[in-house]
């Protein structure tokens, strides 16, 4: 039990789950230490203040999250997440290690399926995934690369423990909010980034621009890039033209688009113009309407015959869902043994496959105390946390597992780290995950320092998914290796030489000049 | 660039021009009402809706100022009032986002934003409202002009900035013929084009109806007159299409746009009072061909799939 002293932090306590802030013994982990002093300064006034700043910014800028059918700022807690920089070298290792090996299983699974041959990965799995598209198969990527943006879900256990709850290789959303964030955050409280040194976010359009000038096809030497939007009611709509216009490509909807003879081109004041890469915002059903969902007025006629014809690249690649199939997720530490010979750097939250009978009686005999997802859901839909359903929804989620055991996975309970939160004038702890963002250009992969915090905003709740109301939270990652300047460098710093500047006033009012000739 | 995009910025253009002229327009009419006892005032109220192309003989607005600042000014649901203006700019431009600048966005944003707020004090005093939105308009232009390249993007707003000013400065100066506003009907159509001051300090003498219109049709510096604004559309159309011919033009648009220019630089100025009507139609056919041939040039889409069996 933790009680800390200052008046905004007044009855803030956790009991048995691990935070971020506060160590068991309720002093302040050493990487807080300075925040903390920073914030024991300010009343709720200033809070207040604060975060009314902070809101009208994300309302003028248009920086709004759709939910339940409304416009609302996206939500941005006041209290950033900071991870010590050693702590993220490892995160780092981890996330590009995993998205290694999530690139080696796709290229495997749409090409000869050595790890299903070798029985590491049962094949009925793969083809029984909702996301596995035979229609993919013989694409093959120019630069090797189908993972061209990854969002690996990080969760802490009780001991603080970095653990992968999920891996997002389709279309993984939230970058924009991290720059967003970090923007709003520097306009908010910019004395505390005097005083911590943060690892900028800022270069992520750049780092995908490249990533995606690298994938397209070896005949286009400049390459005509652009953004596919389902349009402006997608919910992650500011998300598609942040990153256009960050990449200064045009953002494009499935109407601008038509295919003739394999080659996609786009509708402009002059004519059709040729694009060699579509970075697509929407699911692959929706991509094309002679392959997937016939009635989809979003995407555009013939987009996957012109990728396997080699005349244009999909980023990320059609069929990587399956890759992120929840119950491929309990395989990937067995991928990492097969493709690198690894062990992983970040483990998996224990789960248990339904599939086998025993092991799904054993689990559905356990329901209360397990968590159930469907395993081709994502944004948290359809997950049932058993030690907090009725003994009635138990019963339903049975039903449901033994219709179709394929469709669920069973995982032990993670209570996720808690970070003091600003809610209704008040600081307490709320559950919270971290999205760090990899970009692969097929040489390296680079990860955003941090990437998404979000928050699940209702006391005591687990779902941080922003769909189901979650917040965010700016993450820094600290560079402690570069020193800070302390308040007497700045000081006793040398001023600049500016050169004398001559011809910068004009002639003085006419009254002026009058009264000197008197 | 996209043709979907030049549409947006074309319509983004065309409906900031039509709320701030609306609320000029507003403004002028409101403050003279006030002030001028002789005027009628359901007949003012009725050329009001008229220059704004409103059929005013149903009744479905009351002829007072309070009723026709609503239709024109704060009804969302009215399709030529300021919000519905506002609204349709905003969304455009939220379609555009990445076509235009930050600045211009969050400034289309913020108007869009706070219009509501402004409209709800502008019931009380209405010219906070129009002067409001007035100055929303302005820095959008400002914006516009500094924050974004003049490269086609830019080229597709003039020119829909221009063709709706045209067509209110056409709609204005049919207006001021009228009888009901009086002796100041001459002085209300300057003021409605903010070309007053302008047109002292040309003349230097009080306001004659044969130099007012003149001056408001063909001044050849004046940024609001129809000559002027429809040389500037020509700008935009030479700068999208610079090929030229060695006999005629080809460009629709612009061989639309040229012929009206034309017909006007060579009109005498004693026609120009007698023949407002006339000239005034010819004016606002000409901006409406010109629109339709810029759509077909520069807009078309193609069809929506369709699957044949």
């Amino acid at each position: 039990m933790v009680q800390s002293q200052s008046s905004m932090f007044t009855g803030y306590a956790v009991d048995g789950v691990f935070d971020e802030v506060f160590a068991e013994d309720g002093a302040t982990r050493p990487h807080y230490a300075e925040l903390m002093s920073t914030f024991a300064r300010l009343n709720s006034d200033e809070f207040a203040a604060r975060s009314a700043a902070r809101d009208q910014a994300f309302q003028d800028q248009g920086i709004t999250f759709t939910l339940a059918g409304e416009e609302r700022p996206f939500p941005l807690d006041l209290v950033p997440r900071l991870v010590p920089s050693d702590e993220w070298t490892a995160i780092e290792a981890g996330v590009k290690q995993r998205v290694r090996v999530l690139e080696a299983f796709l290229a495997d699974i749409y090409s000869e399926g050595e790890i299903l041959n070798a029985g590491v990965v049962p094949r009925t799995l793969v083809m029984s995934s909702a996301h596995f598209h035979r229609e993919a198969a013989g694409i093959v990527p120019p630069n090797g690369v189908r993972i061209q943006v990854a969002g690996i879900d990080l969760v802490r256990d009780a001991q603080g423990k970095y653990r992968v709850l999920e891996d997002n290789l389709r279309v993984p959303s939230g970058v924009s909010y991290v720059i967003a964030n970090r923007r709003a955050m520097t306009h908010v409280f910019p004395e505390l980034f005097a005083s911590h040194r943060v690892r900028r976010v800022a270069d992520y359009p750049t780092r995908l621009f490249e990533a995606l000038r690298a994938a397209a096809p070896p005949y286009a030497s400049e390459p005509t890039i652009a953004v596919l939007t389902p349009g402006i009611h997608n919910s992650a709509y500011f998300e598609h033209t942040f990153l256009a216009r960050g990449m200064g490509v045009e953002l494009v909807e499935g109407r601008d688009l038509v295919c003739r003879e394999d080659v996609v081109y786009m509708r402009t004041t002059e004519g059709e113009q040729r694009v060699d890469v579509v970075y697509k915002r929407l699911d692959d059903e929706f991509l094309d309407p002679l392959h997937f969902l016939g009635d989809s007025m979003l995407g555009c006629p013939g987009l996957l015959n012109a990728a396997r014809a080699g005349n244009v690249t999909i980023a990320n690649a059609v069929g990587n869902g399956v890759a992120d199939d929840k119950a491929i997720y309990s395989y990937v530490p067995d991928m990492m043994r097969f493709y690198l010979g690894e062990e992983p750097i970040l483990d998996n939250v224990a789960t248990y496959r339904l599939e086998d009978a025993d092991s799904r009686r054993w689990a559905l005999d356990r329901a209360h105390e397990l968590v159930f997802k469907p395993s081709d859901a994502s944004g948290g839909k359809g997950v049932t946390i058993g030690p907090r359903s009725t003994q009635d929804e138990l019963a339903a989620l049975r039903v449901q597992v033994e219709a179709d055991p394929r469709g669920w996975i069973a995982q032990d309970l993670v209570t996720l780290s808690t970070s003091p939160t600003y809610i209704d004038d008040a600081i307490g702890p709320r559950h919270i995950d971290l999205r760090p963002f990899a970009i692969n250009d097929g040489s390296d992969i680079w990860v955003v320092p941090g990437g998404l915090t979000r928050v699940a905003l209702p006391e005591g709740s687990l779902i941080v998914n922003s769909s189901q109301g979650g917040g965010s939270k700016d993450t820094w990652v600290l560079a402690d290796d570069e020193p800070v300047l302390s308040a007497d460098d700045v000081r006793n710093a040398r001023p600049l030489q500016a050169p004398i500047m001559r011809g910068l006033s004009g002639p003085a009012p006419a009254f002026v000049q009058a009264s000197q000739q008197q | 660039m996209l043709s979907r995009i030049a549409e947006s910025l074309y319509w983004i253009g065309r409906y900031c021009e039509r709320a701030e002229g609306t609320a000029r327009l507003l403004d002028v009419y409101y403050h003279l009402l006030l002030e001028e006892r002789g005027i009628d005032e359901t007949d003012a109220c009725r050329l009001l809706l008229e220059i704004m192309g409103f059929d005013s003989s149903n009744g479905a607005i009351p002829l007072t100022p309070a009723g026709v600042t609503s239709a024109l000014a704060y009804d969302p649901a009215s399709p030529v009032s300021i919000m519905h203006s506002i609204e349709n700019a905003w969304e455009n431009a939220r379609g555009a986002r990445e076509a235009i600048s930050n600045e211009l966005w969050q400034t289309l944003n913020t108007m869009f934003q706070g219009t509501a707020v402004e409209a709800e004090a502008g019931v009380a005093m209405p010219h906070g409202f129009f002067a409001w939105i007035m100055d929303r308009c302005a820095s959008f232009s400002g914006l516009a002009e500094s924050t974004m390249s003049h490269d086609d993007s830019w080229r597709f707003l003039i020119l829909g900035r221009s063709l709706e000013r045209v067509d209110l400065s056409t709609r204005v100066l049919r207006a001021a013929g009228s009888t009901v506003l009086g002796r100041g009907s001459w002085t209300t159509m300057l003021r409605t084009c903010t070309a007053h001051t302008a047109y002292l300090r040309r003349y230097r003498r009080r306001v004659e109806p044969q130099e007012a219109v003149e001056f408001l049709l063909l001044d050849r510096l004046f940024p609001r007159s129809v000559l002027h604004v429809l040389n500037v559309a020509n700008d935009a159309l030479v700068d999208l299409d610079p090929r030229s011919e060695r006999i005629g033009v080809i460009d629709e648009p612009r061989r639309r746009l040229g012929r009206i220019i034309a017909e006007l630089e060579y009109t005498h100025r004693d026609e120009l009072v007698p023949g407002i009507d006339r000239i005034g139609d010819r004016i606002q056919r000409s901006c409406a061909d010109v629109h339709e041939a810029i759509a077909i040039r520069y807009f078309l889409q193609a069809s929506a799939i369709q699957w044949s069996s």
